[in-house]
């Protein structure tokens, strides 16, 4: 996972980013880089094909070769979560990585230059908080039609506002540090100045930033595709397993749901674990403030 | 203060101009033209694309499109649905009493359960705080179509205390219909509101005022009241306030697990039948909500501090 | 005589995580009624704790020994409401006004809370009699000021409101923590002139608390020096600061500036001040005092009577004679 790579080298200084991350942190690293390990090599570990459907195994109990048993088509559970792992993580990761790369680019960009195009960009982020990113999805899937695509550039798009506004201050800030300025006087390019000192500088705070955001990008992907307007079927994914899996709950077969459910959580609290604790003592902004594992401070 | 009222009614305006501007934009970013995005693809009899392009005024130009529509849109009128060949407000006004239900019911929670055991926790060190802690810690986590997959499985389908699907009829009724959705609605919300409510209102418990108010005699029940649960207030009713708007939009997950007949549920089959009028309309509806109330949420901050009225200082 | 107040060996021990820690040992003082009596010495020397037991404002898991005695009751034994009757008859002036009244209400919820909530008096009631008391402490306005809220006062003016409101209580016995301590240097005198002038009028007893021996020698009648957790020296306040017996005392009053006297560089105690629970076995003050005998780090001196006052320290009759032979 290329976010917790970058964050874990971007330690400064004596104590190291592993002594920050504390055990649960180390914990929490952990369970994502097993996620990110099984969805790589799960079809080694399962010779079933997830797509095979054989009704007659329908709610299926485990077997010798199948060993969580049956969804309610009769496909094999254990590589449909697998093979849903993929696309429940490379969504979540695309969305990070779109919405911080835009964030980061605007918010640079208006901090730098200041003056109108900073206000300008400041109303447009203000207003863009209107738009919650599961209904901008739905929007967007009613235009474009449904699929994994439009959702994550949909849900990209709502996370931008909470990025740019985080990085815009943090580069505002650090822009009025003698260092910059000194590179200034010296006649370094802006670009060269904000690519080469600015953004490495603001490195910590974006790593922290990012791998909490993954766990929000997760969550509301998977409330996409839970609705069917995400990733399609018969494409496994963790979000549709979910809701394809609901009319077995109903009959009593709770199994395809809870699974994928669980591993949805297992992984929302691992990220928001870890980025809890790389963001200890720096900035953050998030959409869904209730979901943090650690409580606001009173006023 | 009047001051700051305008100042937010201002931004409140603007904020909703623009954001109903996304909204009808959709149509013209969609592939293909306006009218094959209203129709969603279907083959129409002349009469009923006449009716469209009259009502939508697709000659028109773009601006006087959309001034057309949000004008209508003001007085209730929000276009046809091309599936049920309905009008959209008929179709949202049947269908709001269900989400807004939905949403008080679990706000209620939020608020009740959420302070009741916050309050409990910061009030009473040792076993049921350290339940409290490690409880919400676990529930926060729950996404809400997580909850009502676990509700569902336990309650409806082990257990058979509560239906797991539809409206119900009548008042009692449709009560328990809701009740296993606003709880998967709340969960989440609720174990948050019970962490910063335990944390803020010890903080506030530690506070040299609430010092003074026992070294007075006041009693302490009244102490907790007055003092550490007032001050606390701010906080937990941001808190609460902000959770209450994201359910707007998150009511459309538990309406469609719980087969329940509301706007978040038909925005989705909706986007899923491709019946454009219909999208636009409920998601003017829910973002013109989600916008009030996050504009309520601030100002009733600023009437629980007086701190934040006068220029800001917190 | 017995006084209003009577705290005889008062000793206070508080929990930590790894050993209990004492913050006052052997403490005894009484207070006549109407006599104002001043508690001096340095942070963490325990006169704070002294105020806080009084009323039994401690933290949880404090341990006390010993006796405190108001109006001939062991406080000790209070719990309840008989408790909350000591702590509404025996009001506290914080030293950070700011910080002690609750900043979301307003000045007339602070003032008229305790007389509408203890004593049942109606609102509009409770509230003229909340702006005669404001006027009595130099708040002319007092109908605007029950509107605002503390952050619209100065300090000053906070420390007035809080003064106000322990007047409204009606006691017999004020305890008054460093109460100009946290405010601009020229609004304290302001501040302690109202205090002192209606103390007067009123006939109020006080527990003075202050680090400024010569601001209490100014208010009070008598003045008691702590000094890690215990008494070192009471004595009427002119006696002590012009002829201090005990040899902190003596350094106390040669760290002041002062105009009559010249002096290159101030005075100062070698040393650092030491926390009770952290005290040698002996005289607590013995490792800085420049007149340590060896019976001194053995041997912890008691409190005892000596000319007007009383004194711990072994050689006070001895260095007495010094000064004066």
């Amino acid at each position: 996972m290329t976010v917790v790579s970058a964050t874990l080298r971007a330690g400064r200084g004596g104590r190291g980013e592993r002594g920050r991350l504390g055990a649960l942190g180390m914990a929490a690293a952990g369970v994502i880089v097993l996620a990110v390990v099984l969805a790589a090599v799960g079809p080694i570990l399962t010779t079933a094909d997830p797509n095979a459907s054989d009704i007659t195994h329908a709610y299926g109990a485990p077997a010798a070769g199948h060993p969580l048993g049956f969804d309610g088509q009769g496909r094999d559970l254990l590589s449909r979560l697998l093979t849903g792992a993929r696309t429940s993580l490379l969504g979540p990761l695309w969305i990070v990585t779109l919405s911080m790369a835009a964030g980061i680019a605007v918010a640079i960009t208006a901090a730098w230059v200041g003056g109108w195009l900073d206000s300008v960009v400041s109303a447009v982020l203000e207003v863009m908080f209107a738009f919650p990113g599961v209904l901008l999805a739905m929007l967007v899937a009613a235009v474009f039609g449904p699929g994994l695509n439009a959702a994550v550039l949909a849900l990209a798009v709502a996370y931008i506002p909470y990025i740019a506004r985080l990085v815009r201050s943090a580069a505002l800030a650090e822009r009025r540090k003698p260092y910059i300025q000194a590179l200034e006087v010296q006649g370094a390019s802006a670009l060269s100045i904000c690519v080469r000192h600015l953004v490495p500088n603001l490195l910590p705070i974006i790593a922290a930033q990012a791998t909490l955001f993954f766990s929000y990008a997760m969550v509301d992907l998977a409330i996409v595709s839970f609705f069917g307007l995400g990733v399609q079927p018969p494409d496994a994914d963790w979000g549709t397993m979910v809701g394809g899996g609901q009319s077995g709950v109903l009959q009593g077969y709770p199994a395809e749901s809870l699974l994928a459910g669980g591993c949805i959580v297992v992984l929302v609290v691992a990220f928001n674990l870890l980025g809890e604790r790389l963001s200890e003592g720096r900035p953050t902004s998030r959409p869904w403030p209730w979901r943090r594992t650690r409580a606001v401070g009173a006023a | 203060m009047v001051a700051y009222l305008i100042r937010r009614a201002i931004m409140l305006v603007a904020t909703l101009l623009v954001s109903s501007f996304v909204v009808f934009a959709g149509l013209w970013a969609a592939p293909g033209n306006p009218l094959a995005t209203l129709s969603g693809g279907r083959s129409l009899p002349p009469e009923a694309v006449a009716v469209l392009v009259e009502r939508y005024r697709l000659d028109d130009p773009f601006f006087v499109q959309y001034a057309n529509w949000v004008a209508n849109a003001v007085r209730g009128d929000l276009g046809m649905s091309i599936t049920l060949r309905q009008d959209v407000s008929d179709l949202i006004a049947s269908r709001a009493g269900t989400t807004l239900s939905l949403i008080v019911y679990a706000a209620l929670i939020v608020l009740v359960v959420g302070v009741a055991f916050g309050l409990l926790a910061a009030l009473r060190p040792g076993f049921f705080d350290s339940m409290v802690v490690v409880g919400t810690a676990m529930v926060v986590a729950v996404p809400p179509f997580v909850a009502a997959i676990v509700l569902i499985g336990v309650f409806a389908v082990t257990l058979r205390w509560l239906p797991a699907l539809g409206n119900g009829t009548g008042f009692w009724d449709g009560i328990r219909h809701l009740t296993l959705p606003a709880f998967a609605l709340a969960a989440s919300a609720t174990a948050a509101v019970a962490r910063v409510t335990r944390t803020s209102v010890r903080e506030q418990m530690g506070r040299e005022h609430v010092q003074t108010a026992v070294s007075r005699g006041i009693p302490y029940a009244t102490v907790v009241r007055r003092h550490a649960l007032r001050n606390a207030a701010v906080p937990i009713a941001t808190l609460a306030g902000m959770t209450v708007a994201s359910m707007i939009a998150l009511s459309a997950v538990v309406e469609r697990a719980f087969g329940l007949n509301g706007l978040g549920a038909y925005l989705v089959t909706s986007a899923l039948s491709k019946d454009f009028s219909v999208v636009q309309g409920i998601a003017l509806v829910l973002v013109t909500a989600f916008v009030l109330v996050n504009t309520l949420v601030d100002v009733g901050a600023a009437m629980l501090d007086p701190r934040i009225k006068l220029g800001g200082r917190s | 005589m017995s006084g209003i107040l009577e705290i005889s060996r008062l000793t206070v021990t508080l929990p930590t995580p790894d050993r209990p820690k004492p913050v006052l040992s052997d403490v005894s003082l009484s207070i006549a009624e109407g006599q104002a009596v001043g508690l001096v010495g340095e942070s963490g020397s325990g006169k704070s704790m002294t105020a806080r037991s009084i009323v039994r404002l401690l933290p949880p898991g404090a341990r006390v020994e010993g006796a405190i005695r108001y109006q001939g009751t062991d406080v000790g034994g209070l719990r309840g409401a008989a408790l909350r009757e000591l702590r509404a008859g025996v009001p506290m002036i914080f030293q950070d006004p700011r910080a002690h009244i609750n900043p979301v209400r307003t000045i007339g919820d602070f003032l008229t809370e305790a007389l509408r909530i203890r004593g049942r008096v109606g609102r509009r009631q409770a509230e003229q009699r909340a702006v005669r008391v404001l006027g009595e402490v130099g708040i002319a306005d007092g109908g605007r000021r029950l509107r605002q809220y503390p952050h619209e006062l100065s300090g000053g003016l906070l420390q007035r409101v809080m003064i106000a409101a322990t007047l409204l209580a009606e006691p017999k016995l004020l305890l008054a923590d460093e109460p100009t301590t946290a405010l601009d240097v020229t609004t304290q005198a302001e501040v302690m002139a109202v205090l002192d002038e209606l103390r007067r009028e009123r006939g109020l007893a006080m527990l003075f608390i202050t680090h400024d021996l010569e601001l209490a020698a100014a208010v009070c009648d008598r003045t008691a020096v702590m000094y890690a957790g215990r008494v070192m020296e009471v004595r009427a306040s002119a006696a002590l600061h012009d002829d201090p017996l005990h040899p902190y005392t003596a350094a106390l009053t040669a760290a002041r500036p002062s105009l009559e006297r010249r002096a290159d560089r101030l005075a100062t105690i070698p040393g650092r001040p030491l926390s009770a629970f952290e005290a040698p076995d002996g005289c607590v003050f013995c490792e800085r005092c420049p007149h340590v005998r060896e019976g001194c780090r053995t041997r912890r001196p008691e409190l005892r009577p000596m000319s007007d006052g009383e004194v711990a320290c072994l050689r006070a009759e001895e260095l007495q004679a010094a000064s004066h032979g």
